[in-house]
């Protein structure tokens, strides 16, 4: 196992006297994905857009690849190295996929603002966005309208928009809510891929998928963290199979 | 048609950008006071020297008042706009700065000669209007090509979902300011080429009904297609000669405001992508379509 790459140290995010992040420490290395499980409203995806910079902590610390990045903006920490999915759906309807895509690339031109030459002219940014599009299954819907592409496609272009990027951490918020089998199937073999060159911080209420796919697991109740471990030891975890795994939680 | 290019420059920011500005007209105004108070009392001003000098200082407007306003988003953004306009309205209005408060200030003779060999002369109406078409021209080519760059990708990106432009990496701010700035200097050229018309400035060319114009015109033509911007310009003013001409409705001319409100309203609730949208329904529709989320 390498370094971590992500290290979260005493994270805290409060919503009036609502902590919904409370004192929150994890770790993320490349090759390895990180999943956080536990019942809704236990403050996972508050937890990803504290991360990604959607919103600003109360309290504690965020290095990234040696960068204390705990108050940078959104668009700063994509530039980092950053990447990140949304719990709903949250892209570029109008445009077509491969234009959703090319503008994230673009995002990593050293020019950004060049005025006059036209944006299809950009080989290497259009190579990103079509090598993108490609890595997730969606090579033969790029003239798509975005808005006009199944869920399960949309999910997959957004994934496609972080990687376009070019990230080194990616946070993925429930990436297979409201998919259908097959198309779950395929985003756990794109992620599985994913993990073998990227970090991952994983959300998800897909106990199979989960259990499936990462090497070490969180489980978050009321913002705080109540164990940290490889799958195996989580499961046999009482506390958290009293707290979750056996509880009325109906995704099991 | 220079109300055209107002027009013009303000799509870009409506249109293309998201960016409802009711304070346009500033920039617009600006430039015209630029030359009204740079050209010498008796004799033409250099058009070489003074348009680039007025299309600098409505730049320069636009990049302090935009690194304000542009950290504002939705209606806040429309006031703050609007509040900026106003200030400089009241700067030419009520001081001796503008040549007197209220009262009209005529720069005299606003006769242009280019340096050199005097390649036209704009004195006379059909060389001024040639000219004036040319710019118009221009400014369209430039747009287009700036909305098929990488700027402008990034400026509709921002229009259809500003908070996903960050989180994939780009500096929303600047992009924001950049399009300001650069509707705000095309402004100012519009505002130039009016004060070289008309031979006079006063304070009303700064004032939010000058803004609001540029965006009735913007809407009538239909929002982010320049095409549309330009159709709603001329759209606007061959509307405006008709409706308030005495000779053709008598008394109802007094009120041609109230005819012309009714047809925008008629216009918007009948053609959401304005005369353009008119246009281009027999074309080819869909990945091309801006429609309002």
């Amino acid at each position: 196992m390498t370094d971590p790459i992500l290290q979260v140290r005493g994270l805290s995010k409060h919503f009036g006297g609502l902590a919904a992040v409370d004192d929150v420490s994890l770790d993320v290395a490349v090759g390895e994905l990180h999943a956080i499980i536990g019942p809704n409203g236990a403050g996972k995806t508050t937890l990803i857009n504290v991360l990604s910079g959607d919103l600003s902590p109360s309290a504690g610390s965020v290095l990234f690849r040696g960068t204390e990045m705990a108050h940078l903006a959104p668009e700063r920490r994509s530039r980092l190295g950053v990447g990140r999915s949304y719990q709903k759906v949250n892209i570029f309807p109008v445009f077509d996929a491969l234009e959703n895509c090319r503008l994230a690339a673009q995002s990593r031109e050293s020019r950004p603002l060049n005025w006059l030459r036209d944006a299809m002219s950009y080989e290497s940014v259009l190579e990103n966005a079509r090598r993108a599009l490609a890595a997730v299954g969606l090579r033969n819907r790029a003239a798509v309208t975005a808005a006009t592409l199944s869920h399960g496609e949309q999910r997959q272009l957004e994934i496609a928009m972080s990687l376009a990027t070019d990230p080194k951490l990616l946070l993925l918020d429930e990436p297979l809510a409201g998919m259908g089998a097959e198309e779950t199937l395929n985003m756990v073999k794109l992620i599985g891929e994913l993990t073998k060159t990227h970090a991952i911080l994983l959300v998800e209420h897909d106990m199979d998928a989960v259990f499936r796919l990462a090497q070490v697991l969180t489980v978050m109740v009321s913002g705080k963290i109540l164990a940290t471990g490889a799958p195996e030891m989580i499961r046999a975890n009482r506390e958290v199979q009293r707290a979750y795994l056996g509880g009325t939680d109906e995704s099991l | 048609m220079i109300m055209a290019i107002f027009a013009l420059s303000l799509d870009l920011l409506v249109g293309h950008t998201g960016l409802v500005s009711l304070g346009h007209a500033a920039y617009f105004g600006l430039a015209s006071y630029v030359l009204a108070l740079i050209s010498p009392k008796y004799e033409a001003a250099s058009l070489l020297l003074t348009l680039p000098l007025a299309i600098v200082l409505a730049a320069l407007a636009a990049l302090v008042i935009g690194f304000l306003v542009v950290r504002t988003t939705g209606v806040y953004f429309i006031m703050a706009t609007l509040a900026f306009a106003q200030m400089l309205y009241s700067v030419f209005h009520d001081t001796k700065l503008g040549g007197g408060s209220d009262g009209i200030y005529i720069t005299v003779r606003p006769e242009f000669t280019v340096f050199g060999i005097k390649p036209l002369d704009l004195e006379s109406p059909v060389q001024f209007y040639y000219f004036v078409l040319l710019v118009l021209i221009g400014v369209y080519v430039l747009l287009s090509r700036v909305l098929h760059a990488p700027f402008g990708r990034a400026l509709a990106g921002i229009k259809a979902n500003e908070s996903r432009m960050r989180s994939i990496g780009f500096p929303v701010f600047v992009y924001k300011l950049g399009a300001f700035v650069l509707a705000g200097a095309l402004a100012g050229l519009a505002g130039y080429l009016a004060a070289c018309q008309f031979g006079f400035v006063n304070p009303e060319i700064l004032a939010w009904h000058h803004s609001g114009t540029a965006l009735m015109m913007v809407i009538l033509g239909g929002m982010g297609k320049l095409h549309g911007a330009v159709l709603g310009a001329f759209a606007y003013v061959l509307l405006q000669e008709f409706l308030s001409a005495p000779a053709l409705l008598g008394t109802y001319a007094k009120h041609w405001q109230l005819a012309m409100g009714s047809l925008i309203v008629l216009v918007v609730l009948a053609l959401p992508n304005g005369l353009a949208g008119l246009l281009d329904r027999r074309g080819v529709s869909g990945s091309t379509s801006k429609d309002l989320e």
